[in-house]
């Protein structure tokens, strides 16, 4: 199953990118040779095989730690907004979304 | 003595320094100005002399104080952390564009804990953009350069830690291993270096590439000096939801001990090293095998039994960590947006397009191929066809390393199937990928793994031998390439440079 042009045009939309036109003539034919190499590992039957999200839980129960809800982090709003693109009175300043 | 100080590893310096042979600020300026004049390899992406100084003069002031020992191995040794790390005292890239001045308001944790060790940071170190790449020409500042042969990549995506490590600028450096980072780019230039068991180190303050196989390790010129660093930087952090609740042993009496049953001649008695043949067959470079093969030997001498074992997955691993660090990785990348740091476009209608093209300028080839790698496997349609399939293979493959361990200590084989290439001589992306097959299965199951010099192959280029143990097994991995470096020098071997 080859991937089409518009297939590349709708992964670069759902990932948020814009792609010249020669990106995307690379990309196709790169996605295509990778998803060759992958077509190997779509033939192994594993039925019956539980997913391993995290690797330490092949061989130990793995769960979940939460800490307490409870404040722990002061307030650096100044020092944690030092590299935001545009700030304005401690608020990120985005374009207009209402109108 | 002052002009031989480079060439001494951790431990060494550590002795220096407690002697009052040397003081900190004394090895700082000899290691920064040689950090200068050998610009030209493209290890640092940051360099800070004030910020060094004042934390050398610091040290030295503990030490004469008294506060030195057994607390602070590392008190006054100065070092340097891959861009992957955040900082407060320097810049932090990841090797992007994306992140071009970016200065974070605090420290990764195990920035913080070398820190709380007494170790000098002198900068940031070159790497494949968000540790995505194997030769650091991935970087969007400068290519790293092998210093072995400066027409060469050092590997990656720790390139730069790799560099500064074989050139003697710093005695020690930390980098990070997802897919074999650490462990690639240390065979390529002839040092040692470490990826622990996921979990073993901290990964918060880590710039995340693929969360669940993302783990810090050091570099250094040999396993000892390894252990000094890898002791700093574990251990459970409450940050990490992922960190292990696990005891941190002494790493340094680990890899220095001798073993129930073993000798002073014959250290590595008693210890079956399973040689997976997967790893020895087609396709590794005739210089490679050979100077493996002779490491072998060499821990067989030291008494060590070699064992034939089977990890058949091998080859798969491929696909699958190509599906699943992509797909962490589109998601961790997300986050790159234009709002709250990072790269904003200039020109933009509206919100929507200020994110495109925030994310299209900011980002590199190699991570927008695995943005939409990963954005497509993860889509509605192909999840289950692609990553959740991978997932189950990742079982697979975790699975066969346990059916392994059953008839061996530790697996041996090559780092990679060949020594380091020719920068830009690979423009083809998925046959660089083809390359990490050895370093993969041990990310995906989440073992530690090593790499430890072990001579030279085709080229005259340097060539590691890997080393993988059971979880939580790094003790082992460092004693066993400690006993390989008590027993043979090609650790000790220092590239010609200009």
């Amino acid at each position: 199953m080859a991937l089409t042009p518009e297939d590349v045009s709708r992964i670069a939309s759902l990932a948020r990118l814009d792609l010249s036109d020669a990106e995307r003539h690379d990309l196709l034919a790169q996605l295509n040779d990778f998803f060759g190499i992958v077509e190997r590992m779509r033939a192994v039957d594993t039925s019956g095989v539980e997913p391993l999200y995290t690797p330490l839980s092949a061989v130990q129960d793995v769960h979940l730690r939460l800490r307490e809800d409870s404040v722990s982090e002061p307030d650096n709003r100044e020092a944690n907004q030092k590299s935001a693109p545009a700030v304005e009175g401690g608020l990120f300043l985005v374009p207009r979304v209402i109108e | 003595m002052s002009h031989e100080l480079h060439m001494l590893g951790v431990a060494e310096l550590a002795a220096l320094l407690d002697g009052k042979q040397v003081s900190s600020v004394e090895l700082t300026k000899h290691l920064l100005a040689r950090v200068a004049a050998h610009e030209a390899l493209g290890a640092f992406l940051a360099v800070d002399e004030e910020v060094a100084l004042a934390q050398a003069g610091a040290a030295d002031l503990w030490r004469a104080r008294g506060i030195h020992g057994a607390g602070h191995p590392l008190l006054g040794v100065p070092i340097a952390h891959k861009d992957i790390f955040v900082t407060r005292d320097f810049p932090s890239t990841a090797g992007s564009k994306m992140l071009a001045g970016y200065h974070s308001p605090f420290d990764a944790t195990v920035v913080s804990r070398l820190a709380a060790a007494g170790a000098v940071a002198l900068g940031k170190l070159n790497c494949d953009e968000f540790a995505m790449g194997g030769s650091n020409e991935n970087s969007a500042y400068q290519p790293a350069r092998n210093p072995w042969d400066t027409t060469r990549i050092p590997g990656g995506s720790s390139g730069g830690s790799a560099v500064a490590v074989a050139a003697r600028l710093v005695p020690g450096a930390t980098g990070t291993d997802t897919g074999g980072s650490v462990r690639q780019p240390a065979s390529l230039t002839g040092v040692t270096g470490i990826k622990p068991t996921y979990g073993r180190c901290s990964r918060y303050g880590m710039i995340a590439f693929a969360s669940s196989l993302d783990q810090a390790g050091p570099m250094a010129r040999s396993a000892l000096d390894c252990a000094h660093l890898l002791q700093a930087m574990s251990g459970f952090d409450p940050r990490d939801a992922t960190s292990a609740e696990q005891p941190v042993p002494d790493f340094v009496a680990e890899t220095t001990a001798l073993r129930p049953g073993a000798s002073a001649d014959r250290p590595l008695a008693g210890l079956r090293i399973g040689l997976p043949k997967e790893f020895f067959g087609e396709g590794v470079a005739p210089g490679v095998l050979g100077t493996v093969r002779a490491a072998l030997a060499e821990l067989e001498k030291l008494g060590a039994t070699l064992v034939e074992v089977s990890l058949p997955r091998t080859e798969l691993s491929i696909p699958v960590y190509y599906i699943i660090a992509p797909a962490e990785a589109s998601s961790n990348l997300s986050r790159y947006d234009g709002v709250r740091y990072g790269h904003r476009a200039k020109d933009y209608k509206d919100l929507g397009e200020m994110y495109r093209a925030s994310r299209s300028e900011g980002f590199g080839p190699e991570v927008k191929r695995r943005i939409m790698i990963g954005a497509y496997v993860l889509s509605h349609g192909y999840y289950d066809a692609y990553y959740l399939q991978a997932q189950k293979l990742r079982r697979m493959i975790a699975d066969d390393f346990q059916a392994a361990f059953k008839d061996c200590d530790l697996i041996a084989g090559p780092v990679a199937p060949t020594v380091a290439r020719a920068i830009g001589s690979q423009t083809d992306p998925v046959a660089e990928y083809l390359a990490d097959i050895f370093t993969l299965p041990a990310s995906l199951a989440g073992l530690p793994g090593i790499s430890v010099p072990a001579g030279f192959g085709e080229h005259g280029m340097p060539v590691g031998l890997q080393l993988i143990g059971n979880y939580w097994q790094e003790g082992a991995l460092l004693h066993a390439g400690h006993a390989l470096q008590q027993a043979t020098d090609w650790h000790c071997r220092a590239p010609a440079l200009a």
